[in-house]
């Protein structure tokens, strides 16, 4: 479970994320949602340690991240920013192959070698494997960068906005493999996402931010809905029920 | 070809060169020449270690293949040293005339000066490592400024002195402080060693490095401070010579092709030898000491350089 607790965040005196109180079930998707420079990002990078909070607790399963060894939150814990600007001249496997530096300091062994295997299967990259990062399309390469994730075997992973400049048939792809971690492996996702829709069909609890404040969390249905929406967005938003799913109209 | 075949080809021209240099037309007097020239091989092979390694490591740090170790400003602040020192004292006084206290007093208070700086900048939440770049830029360009107002007032042949110390130079290297520097260089490459793992992580970014586990702070504090440290007594051995570290470490990232820092290191500390060995092996014996070494090997550097980026018509 990741809990938490009045978070702050300010940057010149200007709080960007302010008293923020959030609780994670394991074994969930949740997403954040919100209008730009709601503190989402924020909030995943100081849940990932990537920036350090002002004030409040953050802790999974019970332990402040901050009281941790750096190496023991990287087998707990792992994110995916947004921008991945690697350049180094590096093949998917061996990007892939980083994943598994917190178990082995650089030193693979064979087991290490089968978890990157099984990463690079589940991405369907095998017969890519050997390409080198620059030669691949924008939706290759952030299916490299998630095997690298999957690699990295945690139980909790952090996305930043992963359908960046993705098309749809790349979009629904990457979601359907994220539920299938969730469902198969059990892992606990938190993606930062700004397509509701996307939000609305492959989560299971939502959390929206406004201002740096949590406007509104539960479940998705309760958080999909014209109220809230158009508290968060300041626009109205029609919800359509297609195939037993919420799809927000917004194209007023 | 591979990398690992590619670092032992380039072990072994430097290995041909250092033998060509020390037996080169070796007649009169061998037993002053012969150790002298060993003396010069060490030297170089020493200040090319120094220079290869730190700023692979810098360029690593700040994933960045344009940013030398030479934007902290210890070149500048070497430079304002020696300056100050003639402006002050006169060229014939004691730290000008023995090369030990001049060492000593170059190299402490350039690992100082960067201590204090990482000090100042890392207080408190302030860790943009850009940011010390801009202050060690302009604080560099201060000594530089400070340093041509003191060379316009002192006498012209105390300047004489002093543009002499502006220059890289090999040939009047002092043994004793070759060795000194050697045994200064194995205690922090020692000091090193626990840090090498983490340099290919690092290399992915500061997001990457700390969601895997890195201690990104505490890390990049320490090699910034071994990053000073080597610079520091390359700079104090031979003089200014950091020019030597952008060409150095490119050419080893076109010619190895690799992200193994391993091989990395291994190949600009190489290729920074060859360089410095070749280039002092023309100078004196086909220029006879009319040109400096940093202007061979910013010539020929550079044209392979070109030559490289033509060839790839990459940003790679």
């Amino acid at each position: 479970m990741v809990d938490l607790k009045r978070v702050l965040k300010s940057y010149n005196h200007k709080n960007v994320i302010n008293d923020v109180s959030v609780s994670v079930e394991k074994g969930t998707i949740t997403s954040f949602i919100g209008p730009n420079g709601a503190g989402k990002s924020t909030l995943i990078s100081m849940i990932s340690r990537l920036i350090a909070k002002d004030d409040g607790d953050i802790s999974i399963d019970g332990k402040d991240i901050t009281k941790q060894k750096n190496n023991d939150m990287a087998k707990k814990i792992s994110i995916l920013k947004q921008s991945n600007n690697v350049n180094l001249r590096l093949t998917i496997r061996e990007l892939v192959s980083f994943g598994r530096f917190p178990y082995s300091q650089g030193r693979l062994n064979k087991e290490d070698w089968a978890k990157v295997d099984e990463a690079i299967d589940y991405m369907e990259l095998r017969d890519m494997q050997d390409k080198y990062l620059d030669e691949l399309s924008g939706g290759q390469r952030q299916r490299a960068h998630i095997a690298m994730v999957i690699a990295q075997d945690t139980e909790y992973i952090l996305l930043d906005e992963p359908l960046n400049n993705l098309d749809m048939r790349h979009s629904v792809q990457i979601m359907k493999t994220l539920r299938r971690l969730v469902d198969d492996l059990g892992k606990t996702i938190l993606i930062v996402i700004h397509d509701i829709n996307f939000a609305s069909c492959y989560s299971d609890q939502i959390v929206a931010l406004k201002d740096g404040e949590v406007v509104k969390q539960g479940p998705t249905c309760d958080v999909i809905d014209k109220c809230v929406l158009r508290e968060i967005y300041d626009m109205d938003i029609d919800i359509k029920h297609v195939n037993n799913q919420r799809i927000c109209v917004y194209f007023a | 070809m591979g990398y690992k075949k590619k670092t032992i080809i380039l072990a072994v021209i430097a290995a041909v060169i250092a033998l060509i240099y020390i037996f080169y037309d070796l007649s009169g007097n061998i037993g002053y020449i012969l150790p002298r020239r060993i003396t010069g091989v060490t030297a170089m092979v020493l200040t090319g270690s120094a220079i290869g390694f730190a700023t692979t490591v810098f360029m690593t740090i700040t994933n960045n293949r344009i940013l030398t170790p030479n934007i902290l400003g210890l070149d500048s602040l070497y430079l304002l040293l020696q300056t100050f020192i003639i402006f002050a004292f006169g060229s014939q006084s004691l730290v000008m005339m023995s090369s030990n206290i001049n060492y000593f007093l170059s190299v402490g208070i350039m690992v100082l000066f960067s201590l204090l700086l990482y000090r100042f900048l890392f207080k408190g939440e302030n860790n943009n490592i850009y940011f010390l770049l801009l202050i060690g830029m302009i604080l560099g360009t201060f000594f530089g400024s400070f340093t041509d107002f003191m060379q316009v007032l002192i006498d012209p042949n105390e300047f004489m002195v002093a543009q002499d110390r502006m220059f890289a130079s090999i040939n009047n290297v002092n043994k004793n402080l070759v060795y000194l520097s050697l045994g200064l260089m194995i205690v922090v490459t020692l000091y090193f060693i626990q840090f090498y793992k983490y340099l290919d992580v690092l290399a992915l970014g500061k997001d990457q490095a700390i969601n895997l586990g890195v201690p990104y702070d505490y890390v990049v504090k320490r090699l910034l401070v071994i990053v000073a440290i080597l610079i520091s007594i390359a700079t104090a051995l031979v003089g200014p010579i950091t020019f030597l570290g952008l060409l150095v470490v490119n050419v080893a990232y076109e010619f190895l092709k690799t992200y193994r820092h391993f091989y990395l290191i291994m190949g600009s500390v190489l290729i920074s030898i060859i360089a410095l060995m070749g280039g002092q092996f023309v100078v004196e014996e086909l220029f006879a000491f009319q040109t400096t070494i940093s202007v061979i090997i910013n010539f020929v550097g550079g044209i392979y350089f070109i030559y490289l980026l033509l060839k790839e018509n990459k940003s790679w």
